[in-house]
């Protein structure tokens, strides 16, 4: 927990519910980027040591994530973040596909839009793009991807975790049915990478795309992984880095923090999980007692650090505004959140009616929440909602049996 | 800068004539829960004076502080004056709305004129 001073006279205790917008650096992370910012600033494409020592420390960290997600060196490839890796990422496996008449690709409805529009372009290329409704509970089917194979499909885009809703996919089972087929399998692992174990030998994952700020790293900066043999297509046409398939001088500091970031992670993984576990329970079941509201993804299959409610008759902005107030920051799903007229596509697919999806709330926990916030959160949440509750035309009338509940 | 103006927030935070008035003489309702606002005016109307204003939101600060500030403007006034409020003096009495919110106050503008229509509807079926 930390202290702002947002405003000169009173100091509020803030709540930081949002990790899975953007997390802390940690220490070890704003440590291991210094020496690359004061001291080792050197270019590391130049010849002379100095240089060389830059390049070196990249080379150390790339072997760090490879080891962490169990890859090879050769196989990471350092990118401006999550969106960039899921661009190259697709559009390397269709411009491989395309070169062998195939120009089928499968995908699901809760991508993030990185992946979403993404696949959008290369539909308007002429690619034909399967995506799979998930399920209720934010889960696809294995039996869905099966069947949606087609002689000519070149790729299967299936996130790990989703952003909104937390939910994990099968990726392995995934992953296996794409080796079986000859299919070239990429995740965005953006929300897993540091959270959830990735071997991605082990689970036939061929592409994986990470973003460093979500697992305690800086922003700016992530990481594709792709299978030896994958030619990747470059997306940044420039110099010769990241050995041809990512032109521009490297992020030095930002890469050598993320490996640090991610080394640590991992090996807090375990303990972390735990302890996040039984907070996101625990918080799962104090939102729950709220009348009409329903959790949003699976209860079990989720993300330790996602918690996401839908709750009838208000909306999230109002909600959002609210709790910050009360000093707590979370997210919403609601349409005056993102901008556009429609709420959030992934609370659509699983199947929540645009009244409600206008009205959820995203509690993304971290490492440093502790029960006491979460018990406060709890309580925010419930009068927050009561107070929306309150004068909302349509709880009135849902209320009154003027309309028929829906949660 | 914060998303929105101080104004908006303090009637965001402490909306002015939240509630119903039973028996009102007109109501105006705009919007649905589909788009993500909906906004309810209830109105007291004696010798063409609006003499009580309340409303109920469902949407987002900028829709709850414009009905909040719709119904300030207009109550104690004649219905011709009511009639002239427009969205834009809506937003400007609240410092401004960011762009993309402006249909709240739009929202407003016309759960109000809904409102006086309801009650000149009503005076009609009276007559």
């Amino acid at each position: 927990m930390f202290v702002s001073q947002e405003y000169k006279e009173v100091w509020i205790l803030k709540i930081y519910a949002d990790n899975a917008a953007t997390t802390a650096m940690s220490k070890t992370a704003v440590e291991a980027m210094m020496p690359y910012i004061n001291d080792c600033y050197y270019n590391p494409s130049s010849l002379y040591s100095c240089g060389q020592a830059a390049r070196d420390a990249i080379e150390a960290a790339r072997e760090t994530i490879a080891r962490c997600i169990g890859a090879s060196e050769r196989e990471i490839v350092f990118t401006s973040g999550g969106s960039e890796a899921d661009n190259q990422a697709i559009i390397s496996a269709a411009n491989i596909g395309k070169k062998n008449g195939k120009m089928h690709i499968i995908s699901d409805n809760i991508e993030h839009h990185a992946v979403l529009h993404t696949l959008k372009k290369l539909e308007k290329e002429g690619f034909a793009v399967t995506y799979i409704p998930v399920k209720e509970n934010g889960i696809i089917s294995t039996n869905d991807i099966e069947n949606a194979f087609r002689s000519d499909t070149c790729l299967v885009t299936v996130m790990y975790a989703n952003n909104e809703i937390g939910t994990l996919q099968p990726i392995k089972e995934i992953g296996d049915i794409c080796k079986r087929h000859g299919v070239i399998f990429h995740t965005d692992a953006v929300q897993a990478v540091g959270r959830m174990p990735i071997d991605v030998k082990a689970q036939n994952i061929n592409m994986l795309s990470a973003s460093a700020h979500k697992f305690h790293g800086p922003k700016g900066v992530g990481f594709l992984y792709a299978q030896k043999g994958i030619k990747l297509s470059s997306i940044i046409e420039g110099g010769a880095q990241e050995r041809g398939f990512r032109a521009g001088t490297e992020n030095v500091a930002g890469i050598v923090s993320m490996a640090a970031a991610l080394e640590e992670e991992i090996s807090l993984m375990d303990t972390n999980a735990k302890k996040l576990i039984k907070l996101r329970d625990r918080l799962i079941a104090g939102l729950s007692e709220i009348p009409h509201c329903a959790l949003n993804g699976d209860k079990q299959n989720r993300l330790p650090s996602n918690v996401n409610f839908c709750f009838e008759g208000i909306e999230g902005e109002s909600l959002l505004l609210l709790l910050d107030d009360k000093g707590i920051m979370a997210s919403s799903g609601s349409a005056c959140t993102s901008g556009s007229l429609d709420p959030s596509h992934v609370l659509l697919a699983i199947g929540r009616p645009h009244d409600v999806a206008h009205g959820s709330l995203r509690l993304s926990i971290g490492e440093d929440t502790t029960e006491e916030q979460v018990d406060y959160i709890i309580k925010s949440v419930k009068e927050t909602v009561e107070h929306l509750r309150r004068f909302s035309p349509v709880w009135r009338d849902l209320s009154a049996g003027k309309a028929e509940f829906i949660l | 800068m914060p998303l929105y103006s101080e104004k908006v927030m303090d009637h965001f935070r402490n909306p002015r004539n939240v509630g119903v008035i039973e028996n009102a003489d007109g109501i105006g309702e705009i919007g649905n829960a589909k788009c993500g606002d909906i906004m309810r005016v209830y109105l007291k109307i004696d010798n063409d004076i609006i003499t009580d204003a309340k409303f109920e939101t469902f949407g987002c600060g900028s829709a709850i502080a414009s009905s909040s500030m719709a119904t300030e403007m207009i109550k104690g006034k004649p219905i011709s004056e009511a009639l002239e409020l427009t969205n834009k003096a809506v937003s400007e009495a609240l410092d401004g709305l960011p762009d993309y919110k402006m249909h709240c106050s739009v929202l407003a503008e016309q759960a109000i004129k809904g409102a006086i229509e309801d009650y000149y509807k009503k005076e009609k079926q009276n007559e």
